[in-house]
């Protein structure tokens, strides 16, 4: 393989380098159909289990027209489309650009850089109901540590971040990137790490060095990767529950919902579980094609078609 | 030649500066890295250091004036209200992510091999369905997922969770070892096949083997996923089920919880994703390079 040849990149049908069609494949094809049948088995079955009836047991219990009709009158859903889009929006679009950022600068061959990787990994490995505790704890209080170091470094007087919707949503939005920044990052480096040396050495010999190699060199060869991870990025922080559950508690007074935890109210604590699976079904339209993007993008099943 | 001179010496100079400034601006990056990713840390465990309990946060001082272990003491001890079962809790959030993490990396190993090895015929198809998974956020099926794990008879159980986090979490699964296995050459299974082993032994003795950074990647993954979950946790299990994670989130509403105790466990509770990382980091690195499967 050539050095060119890009693990990450997915846009390129791998199977384009790959072996041709070995011999035994005519006459041992009944005995591996059956040993590949076995081996996809418990995925299969896990896949209809706990994915297909679970999603058929939400179509048939939420999508019924009257709950729409009750849930497009209800004033806290068109809000709490707004916080989802919010939310979702900046957090997946900032967490993802400064990944790809950091990601070049903990490329640096320098000691420091690479202690602070480590130090900039944590946020990862510390659980979500964890984290989002700290920064409640953080935020809120008379006065919470941000707002004891805002006066003791900058002389001011923080806000009250968890009393008004803006600041409350935006925490969560802080709290969010901060949790999952690292990860993204880290698949950014690895993305990264396959761009061959050559490649950026021929760069530099034709003068294209700092922004100018990132602009020209790195960009186009992460395009893709970073199009992928968006996508994914966007659907799971669509389904994210914990930060705004714990560190807004999706208040004050309900202004900092988003659709996983106003459908969790609706079914839990409202005793309402048609309702709450309207709420989140309501996001089907826009999550669907996200998802056949994504599929098609991947491409996995060019990858090893040949 | 004097003016020769003076040009290599401002040249010389310039670089320096040039240098220096790019030295010195990732310096104060590396400071702003360090003060955002570790303030929250910092919060935890100026909390969880801090002697008396009750409404530690509120007493206004950026670090706690005697500092004590009590927090952790009574923690480990289950001194703590609350936390009078935490090795009960924690060994609940092991005992699911542990699971999940096996579990996953089985299933998911076994269906890439299957799908990328032995070409399963329209193998394409599961790995699309997989993918398809992402189109609903797991917290989404909360509400299905409880009544079907009633008609399973899992409700309350560690494996009404566990088996939900393994259908999340096997997808990113496969697609890891899909493009990780893409780089293995399928002339070492033929080599293999000319030897006379079967398929079991190809998964067992070259595939595993061979993928041991996407394993750990995999794991890795399946783990954390397992460790962030908070809904599925909260909503499916039983009391004496129960994970730390969930107890310490439901603790809010009472501002005089021992929360020097529930953040010192906190803190005790993000070792075992700190240790699997350690662990594996050999092969997240081979993973992260690919350097050496990359003739």
């Amino acid at each position: 393989m050539s050095g060119a040849d890009h693990a990450l990149d997915f846009a390129r049908p791998l199977g384009a380098s790959g072996p041709s069609q070995p011999q035994w494949h005519a006459d041992l094809r009944g005995a591996d159909f059956r040993w590949a049948i076995a081996f996809v088995l418990p995925y299969v079955a896990v896949f209809f289990a706990f994915i297909v009836y679970p999603f058929g047991y939400a179509l048939w219990m939420g999508l019924r027209p009257p709950l729409y009709e009750d849930l497009f009158t209800d004033p806290i859903y068109f809000r709490t489309i707004v916080n989802t889009l919010l939310f979702v929006g900046i957090g997946v679009n900032v967490k993802m650009f400064l990944a790809l950022l950091l990601s070049g600068f903990f490329l640096r061959p320098r000691w420091w850089i690479r202690a602070t990787l480590v130090a900039y990994i944590l946020p990862w490995l510390i659980a979500a109901a964890q984290a989002a505790i700290s920064f409640h704890w953080m935020l809120i209080g008379t006065p919470g540590l941000v707002d004891l170091l805002l006066k003791a470094v900058l002389g001011i007087d923080g806000p009250e971040w968890l009393t008004g919707r803006w600041l409350a949503l935006g925490s969560d939005i802080v709290a969010y990137i901060w949790k999952w920044m690292p990860f993204w990052t880290v698949i950014f480096i690895a993305g990264r790490l396959t761009i061959a040396r050559e490649i950026y050495d021929a760069a530099e010999v034709d003068g294209a060095t700092g922004p100018r190699r990132f602009i020209h060199v790195t960009v186009p060869l992460l395009a893709n990767l970073y199009l992928v991870c968006t996508l994914l990025s966007t659907l799971w922080t669509l389904g994210d529950f914990v930060t705004v559950y714990l560190v807004s508690q999706r208040g004050p007074a309900d202004a900092s919902q988003v659709l996983a935890t106003l459908g969790f109210d609706f079914a839990f604590d409202g005793a309402q579980p048609a309702m709450g699976v309207a709420v989140v079904l309501s996001a089907l339209p826009v999550l669907i094609p996200i998802a056949i993007i994504l599929m098609r993008r991947l491409q996995l099943a060019e990858v090893h078609s040949t | 030649m004097r003016s020769a001179l003076a040009f290599v010496r401002r040249a010389r100079a310039r670089r320096w500066v040039r240098r220096t400034f790019v030295e010195g601006g990732s310096i104060v990056l590396c400071a702003a890295v360090l003060i955002w990713s570790l303030l929250p840390i910092y919060n935890l465990l100026s909390i969880a250091l801090d002697p008396e309990e009750g409404e530690v946060e509120f007493d206004g001082n950026i670090w706690p004036p005697e500092p004590s272990l009590e927090g952790f003491r009574s923690a480990i001890m289950q001194d703590a209200r609350y936390l009078e079962h935490f090795w009960q809790l924690y060994g609940n959030s092991l005992y699911i992510g542990i699971a999940t993490m096996v579990l996953t990396v089985a299933i998911g190993s076994l269906a890439s091999f299957a799908v990328s090895r032995l070409r399963l015929v329209k193998g394409s198809l599961l790995t699309n369905a997989a993918i398809l998974t992402y189109a609903i956020p797991s917290s989404f099926l909360i509400v299905p997922y409880y009544r079907i794990m009633h008609t399973y008879g899992l409700l309350g159980n560690h494996w009404a969770v566990i088996t939900a986090q393994v259908a999340f979490a096997t997808p990113f699964a496969i697609l890891i070892m899909q493009l990780y296995g893409s780089l293995i050459p399928l002339a070492l299974d033929d080599a293999a096949r000319v030897d006379g082993a079967s398929p079991a032994q190809l998964y067992w003795r070259i595939f595993l083997p061979l993928m041991a950074p996407a394993l750990a990647v995999s794991a890795i993954f399946a783990l954390l996923l397992s460790w962030n979950d908070y809904l599925y946790q909260s909503v499916l299990l039983s009391v004496e089920n129960m994970t730390l994670s969930v107890t310490q989130g439901q603790l809010f509403e009472d501002t005089d919880a021992p929360w020097n105790a529930m953040m010192a466990a906190a803190l005790v509770y993000v070792l075992p994703p700190v240790l699997l990382l350690l662990a594996l980091r050999r092969y997240v690195a081979a993973s992260l390079s690919l350097s050496d499967i990359k003739g």
